[in-house]
């Protein structure tokens, strides 16, 4: 196991590093949201912006955005930036980083994967790299099926962008609860409403988990509504179904359950990465701004807070490479393989047409195998994967890197914000899209008190007993 | 496993597991004394692999220690708690600044045990602010005469020698007229006397020098460069504090868990949380470790280990205190309040009251978590310095 980069890491790094210094700068990023839905029409007359009276190097404006012109474009606008997709998709072909070679892509891992999602949240560039080249590409790998290879070749060409039609905040722990009973399949007709998807506005593909099983729809055929987001950069959006017609893809939910895990797992770099630029923005802010004579950053509490973030950081980069490290291990199957313990209990009001996948709300969530203890009617997809012992090994690495990460990701943004005083409060500096992604993101995929929820279990570090 | 990286030379870990093996066939521990059997693992090399050939090691990296440790398990081996500031502060320092005969003479016996090492740093007007140490030495021939108090010495009652910074020039800043000594613990004129701890024994003294005479041959590193080399010892130590390798929901955390799977009803919701977040908070540790061990394969130590000393310590004092509170009226007794000099920590042999207690030194000794945050904001970020009085003043005009 390493936890540093390899030479081939650093190279895609510097890849991806250069392209977003050329093409997603902070102020393009800014002036890609304000189109975003939600944002009204005009700056109010008399609005003020904070930046002519901004202290050191001022960021840079959004275009437009100081001078009370009407900045929105009246249409419901992606939030994306122009050209950074297909660049990052085809040029560096981070589309295919986890597709095999015979099907187009690069047949790389989750290391490859995770330092790209680095740089993306270093970013916070609005990108649907982790909703599409992660989290759906992985729900097609495994499937098994011509037609998810099919769609896995399109992906990993960057000719198409998908969408895993689940609510963001899936833990990976419980992902009954994300489409147990939201979308009924008939004559491969579908029909219900998923909430809060994220990338759904962007993709052309939807994934969408229904009756036990996964389909691929159309999103022209579908209705996206997108919804205004707390995240300005990776906003969510409802689908609405109404008939529209599935493609099947995948006959059980198994490979969405480790699309999930991967998703998680992965997350905790761009978490590492967003802690990183706020961690090193604030850094240079506090050397330059001067009060009562001497640069901020020389206060010995501002310092001592720093150095705080500093080690919070160091420690989030080793538990996010070390998720990478484990989930790359772990080697990808051609179809995921059916849980290795015992099948779950069959719960009363599951109708026997049902696979047993699909399990109804309110069920008892399926548990995690304790390290070296027998699974009790409980079965998880990291078990599924490769036997017990090293699956358990994959979820306590993605469920450490999760609670951690997720809350440090957060509270580097809010000390940035703090440390940056009145500017840090300003719309025209980007920090805020950087808190908003971290505080998304602390709830997407699970929260971190899902996480250690998930370790009490894995580590067995047991609850009080009930009752 | 293949050759680890930022190694020197290819010395790979089959090759140590190969020449450790091949050793354990030549040598039957069973046979003699444990020390012939430790000086001879000393001398094939085999002590600490990074070490230079001759000096106990192989010129190999780091990382392929824990190897040869994992082959010589079940053998002799040396109290490592008891040899810790030789092992970890001591070795270091000689490797980097003594003379060929210097390392010669003094690494064998500190690694075999022979030999108990002590730290002479801290003195009673100087603490964080080391430097501003007052200990005299004075030049009379081949030989320097030394004076001054020392205190919270660990283990200087058994110690067969110390290192020790000394001024050796009042007149220039602080920072610029210290020298670095070995001081023999057996000269006349050192005496040591015990610092009740609040664990009720006595780990560190307080040492008084009055008259040493120390021959020119235990300087180490050259005269008024003592700064630069105490700087080399307390990184080392910073290391060996923080960064010493644990197992997953081992070192102080294992404490805290075997009660806890034992004790089911002592669980609260509560101490579930806490004990979850201190889990998590303790493997991200262990992995930073794990990273700045792979970073430092090659390398000396930086001021990241400082991170590191951070972390443990803090961890430390949390997983023990909860596991005073999760014990309730357990936790309201005391294992044992006797005055007495103990040679090394004891935290696994003692009880939760006792860990609490000596956990809150972790946070003090080896540079406060204060001076490390300091370190870690200035030479890691970047930060100034606070604006100060003390840099270019001659040492004997500073206010006290
Ligand atoms: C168990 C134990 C064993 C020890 N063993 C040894 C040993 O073997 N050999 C040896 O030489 N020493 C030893 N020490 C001493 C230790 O290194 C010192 O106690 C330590 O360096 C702090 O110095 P001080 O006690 O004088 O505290 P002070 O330096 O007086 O500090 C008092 C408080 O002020 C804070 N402070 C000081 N300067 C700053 C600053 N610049 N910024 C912010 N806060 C600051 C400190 O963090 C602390 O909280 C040991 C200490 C302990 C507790």
């Amino acid at each position: 196991m390493t936890l540093l980069y390899s030479e081939v890491e650093e190279e895609l790094r510097s890849a991806v590093r250069d392209l977003l210094a050329d093409r997603c700068p902070p102020a393009a990023v800014l002036a890609a949201v304000v189109t975003g839905p939600g944002m009204g029409a005009a700056v109010p007359a008399g609005s003020v912006t904070g930046a002519a009276a901004a202290p050191g190097p001022g960021p840079a404006l959004a275009d437009g955005a100081g001078t009370g012109a009407v900045i929105a474009d009246g249409a419901a606008g992606s939030g994306t930036v122009g050209g950074l997709w297909p660049a990052l998709a085809r040029d560096i072909g981070a589309a295919g980083l986890l597709v095999p070679e015979q099907l187009g892509g690069a047949g790389a891992t989750a290391r490859e994967a995770a330092v790209v999602l680095e740089e993306l949240g270093r970013a916070v560039a609005p990108v649907p790299f982790l909703t599409s080249s992660v989290l759906a590409t992985r729900a097609l790998l495994g499937a098994g099926t011509d037609a998810a290879r099919e769609l896995l070749a399109a992906l990993a060409a960057g000719e198409t962008v998908a969408a895993l039609a689940v609510p963001f905040g899936t833990s990976p722990y419980a992902p009954e609860a994300a489409w147990a009973g939201r979308v009924t399949v008939a004559g491969g007709r579908l029909h219900g409403r998923v909430p809060a998807v994220a990338g759904a506005a962007t993709a052309e593909v939807l994934l969408v988990p229904a009756g036990g099983a996964l389909y691929a729809v159309q999103a022209a055929d579908a209705e996206v509504e997108p919804a205004v987001s707390l995240d300005l950069t990776r906003p969510v959006a409802a689908v609405v179904l109404s008939g529209a017609p599935g493609r099947s893809v995948g006959p059980n939910l198994r490979p969405v359950r480790a699309a999930l895990e991967l998703g998680a797992g992965l997350l905790a770099s761009e978490q590492l990465g967003l802690a990183e630029w706020c961690l090193a923005t604030t850094v240079a802010y506090v050397k330059e701004r001067r009060q009562f004579a001497r640069p901020v950053g020389s206060f010995q509490a501002l310092k001592h807070r720093l150095a705080d973030l500093w080690l919070a950081v160091a420690q989030a980069r080793a538990a996010a490479r070390n998720a990478a490290d484990a989930l790359a291990r772990a080697a990808m199957p051609e179809t995921d393989p059916p849980p290795a313990a015992p099948a779950e209990p069959v719960s009363a009001g599951v109708t026997p047409a049902e696979p047993p996948d699909a399990v109804p709300p309110g069920a008892v969530p399926v548990t995690v195998v304790p390290v070296g203890t027998a699974s009790a009617g409980g079965a998880s997809v990291q078990a599924a994967r490769a036997g017990a012992g090293a699956g358990a090994e994959v979820a306590i690495a993605v469920a450490v890197a999760q609670a951690w990460c997720g809350e440090v990701a957060v509270t580097v943004a809010e000390e940035c914000l703090q440390l940056h005083g009145g500017i840090g409060m300003t719309w025209e500096h980007p920090l805020h899209l950087y808190l908003k992604r971290a505080k998304a993101d602390q709830i997407a995929l699970g929260t971190p008190g899902d996480h250690r929820a998930a370790l009490a279990r894995l580590a067995d570090v047991p609850g009080p007993p009930a009752g | 496993m293949a050759v680890v990286e930022g190694a020197g030379r290819t010395v790979d870990e089959a090759a140590v597991r190969a020449r450790a093996r091949d050793f354990l066939a030549a040598h039957d521990e069973a046979a003699g004394p444990p020390l012939d059997f430790l000086r001879a693992r000393f001398d094939a090399g085999l002590a600490w692999v990074h070490f230079p050939e001759g000096l106990g090691g192989l010129g190999a990296p780091r990382e392929l220690q824990a190897a040869v440790d994992e082959e010589f398990a079940g053998t002799p081996q040396t109290d490592t708690g008891r040899l810790a500031i030789g092992l970890g502060m001591a070795a270091p320092t000689i490797l980097a600044f003594g003379t060929p005969a210097q390392r010669q003479r003094f690494l064998r016996p500190l690694w075999t045990g022979e030999e108990v090492w002590c730290q002479l740093f801290s003195e009673p007007g100087a603490g964080s602010d080391l430097a501003t140490l007052a200990t005299r030495a004075v030049r009379d021939g081949d030989e320097w005469g030394v004076d001054g108090q020392k205190v919270w010495t660990s283990g200087a009652h058994f110690a067969r020698w110390g290192i020790l910074v000394a001024r050796t020039d009042p007149d220039v800043p602080k920072h610029r007229g210290l020298t670095y000594f070995v001081c023999d613990m057996r000269a006349p004129g050192v005496e040591v006397r015990p610092l009740r701890q609040i664990t009720g024994e006595a780990e560190f003294n307080e040492v008084f020098l009055t008259g040493v005479r120390l021959p020119d041959d235990l300087r180490i590193g050259e005269v008024g460069d003592g700064w630069r080399v105490a700087q080399a010892t307390l990184m080392s130590e910073r290391v060996a504090i923080g960064g010493t390798p644990i197992r997953r929901g081992g070192g102080m955390l294992g404490a805290v868990l075997a009660a806890w799977r034992e004790r089911p009803e002592l669980r609260t919701h509560d101490l579930h949380q806490r004990l979850l977040r201190l889990w998590v908070e303790a493997e991200v540790t262990r992995l930073a470790g794990v990273r700045l061990r792979q970073q430092l394969a090659a390398g000396a130590p930086g001021p990241e280990g400082s991170g590191m000393k951070i972390a443990f310590a803090r961890l430390n004092q949390e997983l023990s205190g909860l596991d005073v509170e999760l014990r309730r009226d357990e936790g309201l007794a005391y294992d044992d309040w006797t005055f007495r000099r103990s040679e090394s920590v004891d935290f696994f042999g003692r009880g939760p009251g006792y860990r609490y207690l000596r956990a809150k030194g972790n946070s003090i000794e080896g540079g406060t978590s204060e001076v490390l945050r300091n370190i870690i904001a200035e030479r890691v970020l970047g930060l100034p310095a606070e604006p100060r009085a003390d840099k270019d003043v001659p040492w004997k005009d500073l206010p006290r």
